[in-house]
């Protein structure tokens, strides 16, 4: 075999059976070439019968039994006879274990793609069954917490204050910078345009405005659902996978009261604390550029109390509150609807952040709708 | 001064080179010593079988032969070449030539069952794609799923997925199979049958297999040799056919790990139903 390929040599029979010598080593390296030269003929012209004799082979591994099982499939698959001759008594039995029961069933995979109409029932059915998932946990949510207020020995406070540890206190710093960053950008792009206009004074109350009112819990709370609700999603998900949550199901614990009341609490907790954070560093930001223009401290403090009051200021913390009920909410119901898989825990913390991030606008929008009607 | 490992036939064949041979390994996570002086060889078409109590660190040898940990001392050699210190060009090497099935299956979840089984042949052969999917499924069937070829891993049992996971470390024949547990989780007629393919395969393509199990029947059925581990001292104790070990042995509780009776040697009858009201 001077090549290094597996030599086979086609001849008819006298009762007209095809026949086929292969010899020398049937393995990966030396089929790769001879493969097509010895299938495509059986393919394209399948006989009624074939022949192989193995005679001569030296070595037959996988890929040499995978051959003799793809000849097998193509003869005796279109309803030919396949003969193997010669074989060794140890090969005969590992071929006998490789043969296919079905040799005419296609090696292509079947169509996974249904229909147009059975793809739409099946989205529809799939969007229903998301919207009263939605609803049965949001109901179910609005029954525990004044639960958990009532019944206050019974909320594991143990796992709260470790989920505030780690939606708080951790994320200070990120917040706290974010914060610090917008305030000072948004003076920073304020000034030049107002400067033009001679208004350059009115810049601490635009940067009050947009911080206290708007900014400061919305970073808080964006900073939350990346940090917070992405980390909620993946911890229950993978309890889910790991089949925790089923075992608590079957001690007759339920998942909302055992895993989403703690870190619902906690974010309720700390949610506006970081609100006030990044407020507050978002009004140093602020004062920093004003700084830099040659305004004086007290000056600054004069128009940011001129602009804003304690209202403005609660506004604030109230956001703050629904926005923590949302993204804690939302990234433990993606975390409790995780699926099977690997790619599962991943869908559900992408899922929990975009939900969360679109929720938060959302609600932001109408809160601020609202309190303009409320006149406050 | 390590404890002597008691040593039972088969006595090592003359003449032939060991294909694994491991001398004084070491294993340690951090600074606690898990194993010691853990000396054996293996030689080639062996079924060779490690076993154990739990949390004797089966596994973790297993784990040190395959390359993932590095030994905290001593040598393991892999077809002459020692896998601890190897470089990534000597351990790519040595890992061509071993297959490994690991306890939970640890199939790929992006892919069906048949492009888990083909990926090592799309990536270490110059196979036609035809060719792959013929040799991919040839495996299968060994495994008897051929019918769950076009089905994803969440899709097919726990036990299939190991027989699956079988079958991909099979795809690319190579000369040495390690087997976590391979037996764990199955139904006694599927263990029966691949505890007849690995003596096949042992027999027909002279592979080698490395073993990590407690599963007696299969023990008894087609190990070569059993390295016995024993938590309490933290290395071997003994190494030999079952039967010697079972018959032979000095150590009592290696007796009596290879004697322990089946659920159908019962000494007390069953409670019949009502019976306790």
């Amino acid at each position: 075999m001077a090549d290094g390929t597996a030599p086979f040599r086609f001849t008819t029979t006298q009762d007209g059976a095809t026949r086929l010598a292969l010899s020398g080593r049937l393995d990966a390296a030396t089929l790769a070439g001879p493969w097509p030269k010895i299938v495509d003929p059986i393919r394209s012209a399948p006989p009624a019968a074939l022949d192989v004799d193995l005679a001569e082979v030296t070595y037959c591994d996988g890929a040499g039994i995978g051959l003799l099982v793809e000849l097998d499939r193509e003869v005796r698959g279109r309803g030919g006879a396949v003969r193997f001759e010669n074989l060794k008594d140890d090969l005969r039995s590992l071929l006998d274990q490789s043969l296919l029961e079905d040799p005419a069933r296609s090696l292509e995979p079947p169509a996974r793609r249904a229909g147009a109409i059975t793809e739409l029932g099946r989205s529809t059915a799939l969007v229903l069954d998301d919207i009263r998932s939605i609803v049965t946990f949001t109901g179910e949510l609005t029954l525990v917490l004044p639960w958990a207020l009532t019944h206050p020995h019974r909320v594991r406070w143990g796992d709260t204050l470790k989920a505030a540890e780690k939606t708080g206190a951790n994320a200070t710093y990120v917040v706290s910078l974010l914060g610090f960053l917008v305030g000072l950008i948004i003076a920073f792009q304020c000034a030049g345009p107002m400067r033009t206009l001679g208004a350059e004074a009115l810049v601490p109350t635009v940067v009050a405005v947009a911080i206290v009112r708007e900014l400061g819990p919305l970073m808080a709370a964006i900073i939350l659902a990346g940090r917070s609700g992405s980390a909620f999603a993946a911890e229950i998900g993978t309890m889910k996978v790991t089949e925790e949550i089923s075992a608590l199901q079957t001690f007759g614990l339920s998942p909302t009261k055992f895993l989403v009341v703690p870190r619902v609490l906690a974010a309720l907790f700390v949610t506006p604390l970081l609100s006030v954070f990044s407020t507050l560093m978002g009004m140093i930001g602020g004062y920093v550029v004003m700084a830099m223009l040659g305004y004086s401290l007290p000056f600054y403090f004069d128009q940011v109390t001129a602009a804003v009051d304690y209202v403005d200021f609660l506004q604030g913390v109230a956001k703050a509150f629904v926005f923590a009920v949302l993204v804690a909410a939302i990234g433990c119901l993606c975390g409790l609807r995780t699926q099977s898989g690997p790619g599962a825990v991943g869908d559900s913390t992408t899922r929990a952040v975009v939900a969360g991030i679109v929720l938060i606008v959302i609600a932001d929008a109408i809160l601020g709708t609202c309190f303009y009607y409320l006149g406050i | 001064m390590p404890s002597p490992v008691e040593i039972l036939p088969p006595p090592p064949p003359e003449n032939v080179e060991p294909i694994i041979r491991v001398q004084d390994f070491h294993a340690a996570y951090g600074p606690k010593t898990v194993m010691k002086d853990v000396s054996f060889e293996i030689y080639p078409g062996e079924v060779f079988i490690i076993a154990g109590g739990s949390g004797c660190g089966k596994s973790t040898l297993l784990k040190h032969m395959i390359g993932l940990y590095e030994p905290a001392g001593g040598r393991l050699f892999i077809d002459g070449d020692d896998i601890g210190p190897a470089d990534d060009a000597l351990k790519a090497k040595i890992l061509r030539k071993i297959g490994v099935a690991y306890q939970g299956g640890a199939l790929f979840g992006s892919m069906t069952c048949l492009g888990n089984v083909r990926l090592p042949l799309e990536e270490f052969t110059d196979l036609p794609g035809a060719a792959m999917d013929a040799v991919s499924m040839s495996k299968l069937k060994l495994v008897e799923l051929e019918h769950a070829a076009h089905l994803m891993p969440s899709e097919i049992s726990g036990g299939m997925q190991k027989r699956v996971a079988l079958a991909r470390a099979m795809a690319l024949d190579p000369k040495i199979l390690f087997l976590d547990e391979p037996s764990a989780g199955l139904d006694p007629i599927t263990s029966a049958d691949l505890d007849s393919l690995i003596l096949s395969l042992s027999r027909m393509l002279g592979t080698t297999f490395v073993i990590v199990t407690h599963e007696l029947p299969s023990i008894f059925s087609i190990a070569s040799r059993v390295l016995v581990l024993d938590a309490s001292v933290k290395t071997s104790v003994a190494i030999g056919d079952p039967v010697s070990l079972r018959e032979r042995s000095r150590n009592a509780w290696v007796r009596e790990f290879f004697s322990r009776k089946g659920f159908d040697h019962r000494s007390d009858p069953p409670l019949s139903p009502g019976s306790l009201s």
